[in-house]
């Protein structure tokens, strides 16, 4: 049975859902109830964090176990790892994933690294949420997407869910998985509807997601930019090209083998990122297929990403600044050559 | 802020004295053969010797169970021993051995054992502080009786950790003891230059927890101080910043020529005011060790270390494999 609602509902359900199977979780962060100590809210909270997601959860499941943590991302992030490592299951919000400069390294050094700096005998089962995302006019600092971060260090998982089922799939397994896990939540994905399943279910990480097939072309999209090559995929098709469009759903671990097989059967690869291009989750799997498919590659591998430039915050240079299926198709284009792409 | 350079023996039983003396002397008989050993040139890495600040991991842990937690710092081998953790373990560990108490990945710096409440050594500065208060917030969510202790330096009070933690833990009464070895240096810094307070336990004040300042080179004192916070916390009535004037009898590594130092202070520190004899004689004066258990212990004590050391020498180093295993459980 599946159940229409919105990324944002889908976020909501999957943690009651863990809270209710088991008291361990717990779910911390800055105003994720809000209005801590007001006494007409004490109950039903405020906000139910900075977009609302976390909205009534407190109602549900009290203040001992929905904590309003000060601004103080060092002091409580380094706490939920420890919690973590004594017995909880913490689900230690990030408001925006810009903010991990203040506590990069409770994350870095502590989270992701306990489990072999102790020989194997601790376990972090830590889920942070985290907003990402260009495209709302927030500016240089709450508008990145900083996943490749985070993939680039051992011991943390890394999950980027692009839909609302899959949102709802990937955080439960997150919650319940023994490693700490980076799930990030683009902002502009939030008021997006999808089905849903109903009730507990989970996606394993590391399993890739064909969300079409084709012959000519593999697009693979991280995060909200699978809906972009979506979008890029039936305009291809209306010229006569049929890409496979591929959602990692999580980048680490990396579904190799799915790109992998993708690119053997297509011969040609574009990666639509909407980080920054250096040292990113497009680079990463371009160096993958590149390694392990280059002679399966009819074409060079196209990224389409942002610049190398921070977030602009003008609507319309914002608009310039992230991908579009324009951009895609562009790439494409190089990729075969004017002259076919004029001529099918 | 008071300052306690003595207290009473009637809290401290014959059998307390003797885990405390023979922890004492574990902690200087390991860090003393350590330094030796590294200026062998047999140990890889970087070391931090904890020998003249014995008197702050032991009168705290004293007061602790398994199941109480501890954050401790790069500084971290008498933390280690105070809180149980086995000798041999982590002599292993320290030579990089597959025996150690991590399988060789920590070393000196990383060495844990979360079954016996240690959380890791840690080699950021400031890094224990916000984890303290996790632990003591697994304590309060689930509703143990467990305190968490974070053992920090006077550096670290520096540190914004030190602030968020603290305040985090005073709003939310968490069972938690931020206990400050202050050591008069962060690194090859003074404390005076760097800290702008002349007390870390006067922070407490703005945050409206108990502070005290004791001689950590006291370990009556220190036991005395920690009881009473460790009691406060076990009652949900809060954390507290218990501060121990003590000396960092090696320098800030080994290897470090600790220029900064002044001898007049250094040389009393290795004598007179050396926390070891300063028991010994506290302990015989107010008869709750004869001379004959002193020696005992003493001796008790090189055996121990005697077989640590070889068993770390004996021990065979990790197996390759062992690189990428433990990274993930599962990928």
């Amino acid at each position: 049975m599946t159940v229409k609602m919105s990324y944002s509902d889908a976020i909501n359900d999957a943690i009651r859902i863990a809270m209710r199977k088991d008291e361990n979780v717990i779910l911390m962060g800055e105003d994720v109830a809000g209005g801590a100590e007001v006494d007409h809210l004490q109950d039903e909270g405020a906000w139910g964090g900075v977009f609302g997601v976390t909205k009534g959860i407190v109602e549900e499941f009290g203040r001992d176990r929905v904590i309003d943590t000060p601004i103080a991302e060092a002091g409580y992030m380094g706490a939920a790892v420890s919690a973590a490592a004594t017995g909880l299951r913490p689900i230690s919000e990030l408001m925006f994933n810009d903010f991990i400069g203040s506590c990069l390294d409770e994350v870095m050094n502590q989270a992701a690294k306990f489990h072999y700096m102790f020989g194997g005998k601790a376990k972090v089962p830590l889920t942070i949420r985290t907003i990402d995302g260009a495209g709302f006019n927030a500016a240089a600092q709450h508008s990145q997407s900083l996943y490749a971060l985070f993939t680039h260090i051992p011991g943390l998982k890394v999950v980027v869910p692009s839909n609302p089922y899959d949102m709802k799939g990937l955080l439960l397994s997150a919650i319940f998985d023994d490693d700490p896990v980076v799930v990030f939540e683009d902002k502009t994905l939030y008021g997006v509807k999808g089905q849903v399943g109903e009730g507990f279910y989970t996606i394993p990480f590391g399993k890739a997601e064909i969300k079409r097939a084709g012959k000519d072309l593999t697009i693979v999209g991280i995060g909200k930019q699978v809906n972009t090559a979506l979008k890029a995929a039936d305009q291809l098709a209306r010229k006569g090209f049929e890409a496979e469009v591929i959602d990692p759903r999580t980048l680490s671990p990396l579904d190799e083998d799915t790109i992998i097989n993708s690119v053997k059967k297509t011969g040609r690869l574009i990666i639509v990122d909407e980080a920054y291009p250096r040292c990113s989750a497009a680079t990463d799997i371009a160096a993958i297929v590149g390694d392990k498919a280059f002679d399966y590659l009819d074409a060079p591998i196209k990224r389409v990403t942002a610049p190398h430039s921070p977030v602009p915050f003008s609507p319309p240079l914002e608009k310039l600044y992230l991908p579009n299926p324009e951009k895609i198709i562009n790439a494409f284009q190089s990729m075969v050559g004017d002259k076919v792409f004029t001529t099918v | 802020m008071q300052t306690e350079t003595k207290a009473s023996a009637k809290d401290m039983t014959v059998e307390k004295a003797k885990w405390i003396y023979q922890k004492m002397q574990e902690i200087r008989q390991f860090e003393t053969s350590v330094h030796d050993i590294f200026e062998k040139g047999e140990i890889p890495g970087f070391v931090h010797l904890y020998a003249g600040e014995e008197a702050v991991a032991v009168g705290v842990c004293a007061h602790l169970t398994d199941n109480d937690n501890i954050t401790s710092t790069h500084r971290g081998h008498g933390h280690c021993i105070a809180k149980g953790c086995d000798l041999d373990g982590m002599m292993a560990e320290i030579f990089g051995r597959s025996t150690g108490l991590c399988k060789g990945k920590g070393g000196s710096m990383h060495i844990a054992d979360v079954s016996k409440g240690m959380l890791g050594a840690n080699g950021i500065v400031g890094a224990g502080l916000p984890l303290a208060i996790g632990a003591g917030l697994t304590a309060k969510v689930k509703k143990t009786k467990n305190v968490a202790v974070c053992f920090f330096g006077d550096g670290a009070s520096n540190h914004g950790t030190f602030h968020e933690a603290v305040n985090m833990a005073a709003i939310w009464k968490l069972p938690v003891i931020f206990v400050c070895e202050n050591n008069g240096f962060g690194e090859a810094s003074t404390f005076d230059y760097a800290a702008a307070t002349d007390h870390v336990a006067d922070y407490a004040k703005a945050y409206k927890i108990v502070g005290k300042t004791v001689d950590g080179r006291d370990v009556q004192a220190v036991y005395d101080a920690a009881g009473k916070a460790v009691q406060r916390a076990r009652n949900g009535e809060g954390p507290t910043i218990l501060e121990c004037k003590t000396y960092r009898d090696y320098g800030h590594f080994e290897g470090d020529t600790q220029t900064y130092k002044d001898k007049d202070v250094q040389e009393r520190a290795l004598h007179e005011d050396d926390p070891i004899l300063r028991f010994q004689k506290y302990a015989k004066d107010s008869q709750l060790l004869t001379e004959d258990e002193i020696t005992a212990i003493d001796d008790k004590v090189k055996a121990e270390i005697e077989h640590a050391i070889k068993f770390a020498e004996d021990s065979p180093f990790p197996d390759a494999s062992q690189v990428t295993t433990d990274v993930y459980i599962n990928y």
